[in-house]
């Protein structure tokens, strides 16, 4: 069998690579993609962990993250469209009208 | 056996991880997100959520990555395929990353409560059934919650996306 800790390992490795992905990407579309590679990375730790301890709720915890992800992608393209159309860029430095 | 598959497809999710964050066009690394999903979803097949693994491919490969696609066909992305991978420019960002990912590493591989080689008594019989029941009757007010949210979103988004009539 496939011991617990090449999960974390592995789920480890993708959050680094979400993480650079959302810090040092400049193009918006880029930075949400990263984003779902961030979740993914949790959702193989719980499944994870809940395989190894024999416990349902890993799964359960996985599935909200699902639905909460789909939720928080549409609302995240919708802006995305909006911003598009209303300052025609891709860049997060350019979004600066809160002075963030 | 298992080992072989879990390092094929460890080895390709982080690859085509990799991908998406590097690639220059969108497109790319739209595809490459795809494949990640993929195996993804494989890897929890090798962790006998065979229900968890049908939810990836749907929600993540048939419905989000669709959206993406979408979006990125709607929008014009030739100024953002000009824009170059300045990693020299986030030297902070970049170091605080190598921190935090050595700092993880270092837990994992020092702490020997991730050293269970063997599943703990994987119960036999009907896992999805028993998996439905738990979701709908303990945790059936975060069902509800998550149904709302997206109602919601579904709401907010096209609230979002649509012209403004004035």
């Amino acid at each position: 069998m496939v011991p617990l800790w090449w999960y974390v390992l592995l789920g480890v490795v993708l959050f680094v690579i979400g993480a650079a992905g959302v810090l040092v990407r400049r193009n918006i579309l880029i930075v949400l993609m990263s984003l779902e590679l961030l979740l993914n990375s949790v959702n193989i730790n719980f499944i994870a962990f809940g395989r190894y301890y024999a416990d349902f709720r890993g799964q359960i915890f996985a599935i909200f993250v699902i639905a909460t992800t789909a939720a928080e992608v549409a609302v995240a393209l919708g802006i995305l469209v909006a911003l598009v159309r209303n300052k025609s860029t891709l860049k997060v430095d350019d979004v600066t009208v809160m002075k963030g | 056996m298992d080992q072989g598959f879990f390092l094929l497809f460890a080895a390709v999710s982080v690859i085509t991880a990799l991908t998406v964050v590097l690639a220059r066009n969108p497109v790319h690394s739209a595809l490459a997100l795809m494949a990640c999903f993929l195996q993804i979803s494989a890897l929890f097949v090798l962790l006998g959520a065979p229900l968890l693994a049908v939810i990836q491919i749907f929600v993540y490969v048939g419905a989000i990555m669709v959206l993406f696609l979408f979006v990125i066909m709607m929008i014009d992305v030739r100024e953002a395929v000009l824009q170059r991978f300045l990693p020299g420019r986030n030297l902070p960002a970049l170091v605080l990353l190598v921190l935090l990912g050595i700092e993880m590493l270092v837990l994992v591989l020092w702490s020997d409560r991730f050293s269970a080689t063997e599943p703990a008594a994987a119960r036999g019989g009907d896992q999805i059934r028993a998996l439905s029941t738990t979701l709908f009757a303990d945790y059936l007010l975060p069902f509800e919650v998550a149904s709302v949210i997206l109602l919601a979103a579904l709401v907010g988004a096209i609230m979002l996306a649509r012209k403004e009539s004035g």
